[in-house]
């Protein structure tokens, strides 16, 4: 026994033994990430069970399990949809209660802005209340000629309120805060005074016109599909609420995959829907990647700087290892810490200062004394700080002594060494540092919540309005996402899928974030240290 | 000790053949170190010859790389060290207060034990002295990197690839590339602290043949731990021994004929 100890075997399986393990817990959480997230845009078939007692249900078999207390019974989950008509999207049903199964080719589904999908057969196509196609095959010719216009007409409304009313409610607000700023120093009358509120009225008059067009284009659309549902119920969906019909009982594997490349690509550029249960993610998206770039603007410098006093110019004695501890241990503080020192400090002290000073015409309502992506950023980038500078400092100590030497010794002053060597040598440590950072920032959401996260945000950061940039807004973050989804929502069952593909995401995305931080790193060490003697 | 001095003559007075007049290029007087509580150099006195190669030798711990050092001031960055005496290098004063210590490290260069090429391109490790002193135009730079990279006998090995990393060379080569980065900046003094100990016999030997070479336009300071290397390269050697100059001369002469009992005994081997 001793003797097998001592040769060094049972050590080696050992080692090698545990790496398998933390190998197998990463690779099964990867798998079932991508187990659940990428089937969700499958058009799957649609089934229609007729049941022993006369009930028929149409709708597709999500999962299959024992029955309660059975040995081999089991039962399906049907996701029926339907729910404005049924209550539920889901209904549980017994196999031995199941006397037909078919999956007929007729069946539709429908996609639309509200209560989720729609499953049931194309009745007829009405516009102002008389049929003008009746039967399958005729309302789907019909709708497929109409659902581009369907579109446009929607991204024209979608368009006028955001871009046009949007602008005019912008210009509108800065002329009241023009006003507001005016009564501040005094001013309540005279020519100033009169122009703004000139400007405000024709504001409102440009506003009333836009408001006509857009309650116009609303009523536009007046044709209406009727689909017939299960048990003769029936519905009668405005074609302004449809954003896709398709038979997947129909579809063959090519047509499926064109479907699901479509429904990939809406999630990721499109706006939620359905308190974010239904629709894309694109807000979330954008925000996640921009806070992580301002996070990395922030830290960086900051970081790098400290690290290279801490290293090359600070005495190093018992004051410094004292302080490389506490940056060392910072990295242990639990993130949600952080997030309260952001309200406290950033938001309500620094913000509330900018607010008092810059923004006075605007209060009560703060500006930078609430949450938003800046202060976001910035308690992400106290967070991070620990990680950059202790691999700045790592990369510093790899440095040998004769480098710096070499270049003090050709006369350079100490400051030039720094930048001329000491910098471009240690890059590729100050990037791993940012790496580090950024995976973690990512994938943060506990500060984020009480520093500027929101369910939903009515605009992004950076929009057409001057400055373009808004660092105080609030903004969206696929890590909350996953959360509200998941958790916070109203139909839990039909919003999972959506917790996987929302998290599947940001896994893609840190990833990405990754690849490419060490793709320059890589690009810089071989561009300077090839093959070192 | 200004203007000629009679070298051999006024520190070997067994010195025959070589008794000529040298100009003295580095002056040390009275020169005492200490780190903290140690003293490592005591009251070293010697003159340098311009143009010439003078190596010390002694064992380990004598204070010999400590002395070279002192030539450029690199022992400024060591914490707690304290230093007496005199040093003048072309009649400047190296401690004077008012002295740019860069200004003096850019007249007295200076090559390692280990090579330390710069992460960077062949190309911009000579170019950096030059750029630092603010040479920019490139056609400038390509000459002096051209000539320095001749002078240290390296030109041909690497002319077609001197954007590659200095670190892709071999051992030999860097080390060259260091002599040549150091003179890119044509020193008036080229100092170097064992500057083959890290290589093959080959590479030392090129090494050895580029400092006959050098010593035409420089003044070349060496520290050595191998005897032979300073009989065959040096004109001028001087013993270490505690921080102490035990002898100072001619090199045969210090070889053939030692004057003093400890000299004779490190360079027939009973010690060291």
């Amino acid at each position: 026994m001793r003797r097998l100890w001592r040769s060094g075997e049972p050590f080696i399986w050992l080692t090698g033994g545990a790496l398998a393990i933390a190998l197998i817990m990463v690779a099964g959480l990867v798998g079932l990430i991508l187990y659940n997230a990428l089937g969700f845009f499958w058009p799957a078939d649609v089934a229609r069970l007729a049941l022993r007692d006369g009930v028929v249900m149409t709708g597709e078999i999500v999962q299959r399990e024992l029955a309660d207390g059975k040995q081999d019974e089991y039962r399906v989950k049907v996701k029926v949809a339907n729910r404005d008509l049924y209550g539920s999207d889901f209904v549980w049903v017994d196999e031995a209660r199941i006397a037909t199964l078919s999956y007929p080719d007729d069946v539709a589904v429908v996609e639309r802005t509200e209560w989720g999908l729609l499953i049931g057969t194309l009745q007829e196509l009405r516009e102002d209340g008389r049929a003008v196609a009746t039967g399958p095959a005729a309302v789907a010719a019909e709708l497929e000629r109409r659902l581009p216009d369907v579109e446009r007409l929607r991204r024209e409304i979608y368009r006028l309120e955001r871009k046009e009313i949007g602008a005019i409610n912008y210009a509108q607000e800065q002329a009241r805060l023009q006003l507001r700023r005016l009564a501040l120093r005094g001013v309540t009358e005279g020519p100033e005074v009169e122009a703004q509120q000139r400007r405000i009225a024709e504001l409102q008059k440009d506003y009333e016109a836009q408001a006509q067009r857009l309650a116009a284009l609303r009523t536009q659309e007046r044709a209406s599909v009727l689909v017939a549902a299960d048990d003769g119920k029936e519905k009668d969906l405005p074609l302004a609420q449809v954003i896709d019909v398709h038979f997947p009982n129909r579809m063959g594997v090519l047509a499926k995959s064109a479907h699901y490349a479509g429904k990939v690509w809406a999630f990721v550029s499109d706006n939620p829907r359905e308190a974010n249960t239904e629709g894309g993610v694109f807000p979330a998206l954008f925000g996640t990647v921009m806070m992580v770039m301002i996070m990395s603007v922030l830290v960086t410098p900051l970081g790098v700087l400290a690290a290279f006093y801490l290293r090359e110019y600070a005495r190093q004695g018992t004051f410094v290892s004292a302080v490389r501890i506490a940056v060392n241990n910072l990295a242990g503080v639990p993130s949600i810490v952080f997030g309260v020192f952001g309200v406290g400090f950033f938001i309500y002290f620094v913000g509330g200062t900018i607010d008092r000073l810059f923004f006075a015409e605007a209060l009560p309502t703060p500006t930078y004394g609430t949450g938003g992506i800046l202060w976001a950023s910035l308690t992400l980038a106290i967070l991070t700080i620990p990680v950059v500078i202790v691999a700045t400092e790592e990369g510093l100590a790899a440095i040998p002594r004769g480098t710096r030497e070499a270049s003090l010794a050709l006369g350079a002053t100490k400051l030039e060494t720094t930048l001329r060597v000491v910098l471009p040598a240690v890059m590729p440590s100050i990037l791993t540092g940012l790496i580090l950072a950024m995976a973690r920032a990512a994938g943060e959401v506990a500060p984020l919540m009480l520093t500027g996260v929101v369910k939903l945000a009515p605009a992004l950061p950076v929009d057409g309005f001057w400055p373009f940039v808004h660092l105080d807004r609030k903004f969206m973050h696929l890590g909350y996402h996953i959360f509200d989804v998941g958790f916070q929502s109203p139909n839990v069952d039909a919003a999972r899928p959506m917790v996987f593909t929302t998290t599947l995401l940001l896994l893609t995305i840190v990833v990405c974030l990754n690849l490419f931080a060490i793709g320059l790193r890589n690009r810089l060490r071989r561009k300077y240290a090839t093959a070192a003697v | 000790m200004a203007g000629n001095v009679q070298v051999s003559a006024s520190l070997n007075p067994h010195a025959a053949p070589a008794s000529v007049m040298e100009t003295p290029m580095v002056e040390i007087e009275r020169l005492s170190l200490w780190y903290g509580a140690k003293q490592a150099l005591r009251e070293v006195s010697m003159a340098v010859p311009k143009h010439r190669v003078t190596a010390y030798i002694g064992p380990s711990g004598c204070g010999k790389s400590t002395l070279l050092r002192c030539l450029n001031r690199m022992n400024d960055l060591v914490d707690g060290v304290r230093i007496e005496g005199a040093v003048r290098i072309g009649g400047t004063d190296v401690y004077d207060p008012a002295l740019d210590v860069t200004e003096l490290r850019k007249r007295v260069g200076m090559v390692f034990q280990k090579s330390n090429p710069f992460p960077k391109s062949i190309f911009e490790n000579v170019a950096y002295g030059p750029r630092i002193l603010g040479v920019g135009s490139r056609s400038d730079l390509d000459g002096i990197v051209e000539r320095s990279l001749r002078a240290a006998a390296l030109w041909d090995e690497v002319q077609d690839r001197l954007n590659e990393s200095a670190l892709s060379l071999s051992g030999g080569q860097q080390q060259r590339l260091c002599i040549a980065r150091a003179i890119a900046v044509e020193p008036d003094v080229l100092l170097m602290d064992e500057p083959c100990s890290a290589l093959d016999p080959i590479a030392t030997a090129k090494i050895e043949e580029l400092m006959l070479e050098l010593k035409n336009s420089y003044t070349i300071v060496i520290v050595t731990h191998n005897m032979q290397q300073a009989a065959r390269v040096s004109d001028y050697t001087g013993f270490m021994l505690l921080g102490e100059l035990v002898e100072y001369g001619v090199t045969r002469q210090l070889f053939t004929n030692p004057r003093d009992k400890r000299t004779e005994d490190y360079i027939t081997g009973r010690f060291g």
